[in-house]
């Protein structure tokens, strides 16, 4: 399935799943009718987006990084089903191939973001006091600078490349994990079951990792799908701003950057890799309600 | 009350039923009874009975997914049971009233009180705005609310529950209507206040001939106030009648259960006298709890309270909201310093123990919450929830470990196979008994019961008091049992403190207290136990 393919896709799914909503009244096909379709297709937009990710060869025959000579900006055709760039690559290939750069980024960003964010919050909210105040204040620092000005200037400190990219990025997520995360385990150290839990004889830790963690997560998980999709956005942004990976990597934000020098010759260059970008964003995003959802 | 009128309400064959997914499962069949003018009537049943699905039927409030499949409504003669949302906004509030269960939330925390009461007036007719003020004031004082010039202006935060519960009141008389539904208008509130407000319900019928339906889960509440009674168990009416005859002779085996477990009811079967002598197992000597106040000024929520409890023995704690007893019981089980006073368990002084000597104690007293539904982790199976406790402390084998979580739980009355469920698999009943048996499964000296039965339906509150004097016989347990129940501090208790504000006006044993209480608090306070006008001899309380 092509990448223009799944987009397609994507949007007759959603006019069959809402055209289908209307005529609810019918109990014949209640199943099919109940299926979440949009949900089965964010799966497996993720499923297939992996799969390049990890074995990139099976999808496409031609090479990410070299070039035929003569066969520059070619439109879509059979050969190329997405065309070749100006330097005569097959863009097909390269979505395929960056898709592990942004994956890889996305998620090391969203691990970080995930554990430092929530180890933050876990402390902040159940041990209360000074050092919650201490390291909300701090949280609040982070949440008033511009994101893209966090990654950028942590990226300057850091210096460039995929791995640091993804850690700037992820810095940037910590704010927003160590708020919910806080929230959460105010919520559930408060419960009744938590004092129980201290009142048996249960130490600080037991407490912490047995009844508020588990009880704290759910929504944290949900959050985290939310923030995948964003992170490979931002992770795109700095690609295609240059403060990502160097080229000729094929990662998807540089693709969109390389290609934008020919949006009126040759639009699908910027086209493809960005509906891919969006198709996985959405994807995220909808499997993360689907978690929150089932959480309540 | 004459017979030759017909009927205010009519319900004939009313079948109510709920969507849930896919299925539809009726929850109130063929129930069928009337309410003539100026009568009470009591919908009485324990929770899921369909007593409260009933009486939003009637005012036409049932939830989204709620519907009345069959059977008719007729109110004074009309049936509205098929009714639409705006012809039934037209009988509400005129025509037949609610009076909701908590007044806690059931008043707009953001307009004043004079602007809810007057919206009802807006609503049903054009009055000017001096009229309508007038007639505001006229009704609560009416509903017996001090200072009513005063109280119009004021929020909801700033009344107290019970003056709350008589502007609702006041809002559900407004219009005269024939007909008001009381959905548990008094469980939220303390035992001297919802005498007051029945008090008023009363008056107010008397006064207006209006009817009353009254839902309750409280039989000593329905035997007081009612002229008759409708007994529902599972959506279908076990019985009905005149509430003299139903108590004194009830036809269904379930009413007779009922009346028979009915702490408020029930003849207490007195309990032995405890021999003197016993060494003390818990004592408190001058407690004193205060707590600062973002103003600066300390609020002292206990004040100088001494009461000794000897070993396997139940020393019941009163009081009225506010009055400190759960400060008192959350001091005894070591979740807070006492600002000064001495409490001894055993041969331990609890306020001077620090971190680690603290954790150790709480082998010795453990607490059972009020709540089941919120002191139980959601996402524990009760084999783990039983078993936390062993695992704070000296290190078992696994074995060992198992088999006394088994033994606790079938000592508490469970079957082995609630062991791999989670929480929300099992029963309140069945809940409370886990919360018990992850207290004792650590073989505590005290436990300290708050209000342990008060969120169970009645009968399975009976099976949780005789389950607990039965741990008591057999464990030589000691309780501290707090309560506002004062039905069923007879009960099961062999000591009591009466607190009130934080002092304790009375101490003593259960018999002196009852009999020959010192104060005047203390004697209100039994006085407004329900159900007391009718003779208990012939029902005898059957274990």
């Amino acid at each position: 399935m092509t990448s223009l393919d799944t987009f397609v896709h994507l949007t007759t799914t959603t006019t069959a799943e809402s055209s289908s909503r209307s005529d609810n009244r019918r109990d014949v096909l209640s199943i099919l009718r109940n299926f979440p379709y949009g949900l089965a297709l964010a799966w497996l937009v993720l499923a297939l987006v992996l799969l390049w990710a990890t074995v990139p060869w099976v999808f496409t025959g031609h090479d990410p990084l070299q070039g035929t000579p003569g066969g520059q900006l070619k439109a879509p055709s059979a050969l190329h089903i997405l065309g070749t760039d100006s330097l005569g690559r097959d863009l097909f290939a390269r979505i395929v191939y960056g898709a592990v750069h942004s994956l890889s980024g996305a998620i090391a960003a969203v691990g970080v973001g995930l554990v430092v964010g929530s180890g933050l919050g876990l402390i902040a909210g159940s041990v209360r006091g000074r050092v919650d105040e201490a390291l909300m204040r701090l949280v609040d620092v982070l949440l008033s600078i511009p994101t893209l000005l966090l990654s950028l200037s942590i990226i300057i400190l850091l210096g460039f490349g995929t791995l640091n990219a993804a850690i700037a990025v992820g810095a940037t997520a910590i704010a927003g994990f160590a708020r919910l995360m806080r929230s959460e385990v105010v919520r559930v150290r408060n419960a009744e079951f938590v004092e129980a839990a201290f009142g048996s004889g249960g130490t600080f830790g037991k407490v912490l990792w047995r009844h508020i963690l588990p009880n704290s997560l759910t929504s944290v998980v949900a959050y985290t799908a939310v923030q995948f999709g964003w992170a490979i956005l931002q992770i795109s942004t700095l690609g295609f701003l240059g403060y990502g990976a160097p080229p000729p990597t094929p990662e998807w934000g540089l693709l969109i950057a390389e290609g934008r020098n020919y949006l009126a010759t040759a639009w699908w260059l910027t086209a493809a890799p960005g509906l891919i970008v969006v198709a996985v964003v959405l994807s995220a995003n909808r499997i993360s309600q689907s978690i929150g959802r089932n959480s309540r | 009350m004459s017979t030759s009128q017909k009927p205010v309400l009519d319900v004939r064959d009313l079948n109510i039923s709920y969507s849930q997914g896919d299925e539809r499962p009726t929850v109130v069949h063929g129930v069928s009874f009337t309410v003539e003018p100026g009568e009470v009537v009591a919908l009485v049943g324990e929770s899921g009975s369909g007593k409260t699905s009933t009486a939003q039927a009637v005012i036409g409030l049932l939830a989204e997914n709620g519907r009345v499949e069959s059977g008719s409504i007729l109110l004074n003669g009309e049936d509205i049971s098929r009714w639409s949302a705006r012809r039934l906004r037209s009988i509400r509030g005129a025509v037949v009233s609610l009076v909701p269960q908590d007044p806690g939330s059931s008043l707009n925390p953001v307009l004043t009180i004079g602007a809810q009461v007057r919206e009802i007036l807006e609503i049903h007719g054009r009055l000017d705005r001096r009229e309508a003020d007038r007639k505001v004031i006229e009704l609560l004082a009416n509903v017996g609310l001090s200072q009513p010039e005063l109280r119009i202006r004021q929020y909801p935060h700033e009344l107290s529950g019970g003056m709350k519960q008589r502007v609702l009141i006041a809002i559900a008389i407004a219009l005269r209507p024939a007909l008001i539904i009381a959905d548990e208008p008094t469980s939220a509130l303390d035992v001297t206040v919802q005498r007051r407000i029945l008090d008023l319900i009363d008056d107010l019928r008397r006064e207006h001939g209006t009817s009353v339906l009254l839902v309750t889960h409280d039989l000593g509440v329905a035997a007081d106030r009612s002229d008759r009674i409708i007994v529902l168990q599972g959506g279908r009416i076990q019985e009905q009648g005149r509430t003299v005859d139903v108590l004194a002779s009830p036809q269904s085996a379930y009413t007779r259960k009922l009346l028979s477990d009915a702490p408020s009811l029930a003849a207490a079967k007195p309990r032995p006298p405890v021999e003197p002598g016993r060494p003390a197992a818990l004592t408190i000597s001058n407690l004193v709890q205060d707590f600062s106040l973002p103003t600066a000024k300390n609020f002292r929520a206990v004040d100088n309270i001494s009461f000794s409890v000897a070993r396997g023995t139940t020393h019941a704690v009163v009081g009225e909201s506010g009055s400190g007893k759960t400060t008192t019981i959350r001091s005894i089980a070591g979740f807070q310093k006492p600002t000064s006073g001495e409490i001894r368990i055993g041969d331990l002084d609890v306020a001077s123990l620090r971190s680690e000597a603290l954790r150790q104690f709480r082998r010795k007293v453990q607490l059972v919450y009020q709540n089941p539904w919120a002191s139980l982790d959601p996402r524990q199976t009760v084999q783990a929830i039983v078993e936390e406790p062993l695992l704070n402390f000296d290190p078992l084998p696994r074995a060992e470990r198992e088999a006394r979580v088994r033994a606790i739980i079938e000592r508490v009355g469970l079957p082995a196979t609630v062991l791999s469920r989670l929480p929300h698999a099992l029963s309140g009943g069945q809940r409370q008994r886990v919360a018990i048996a992850r207290a004792l499964v650590l073989e505590p000296e005290v436990v300290v019961l708050d209000e342990a039965v008060s969120a169970l339906d009645v009968t399975v509150q009976a099976q949780i008091l005789d389950l607990l004097a039965e741990l008591q016989r057999d464990l030589g347990l000691t309780y501290v049992f707090v309560s506002h129940d004062l039905a069923v501090v007879r009960q099961i208790a062999d000591t009591v403190s009466v607190l009130h504000n934080g002092r304790q006006v009375d101490y003593g044993t259960v018999e002196d207290v009852f009999s020959s209480a010192s104060t005047a608090y203390t004697r209100e306070l039994i006085d407004a136990i329900p159900g007391q006008k009718f003779p208990r001899a012939e029902l005898s309380r059957q274990p």
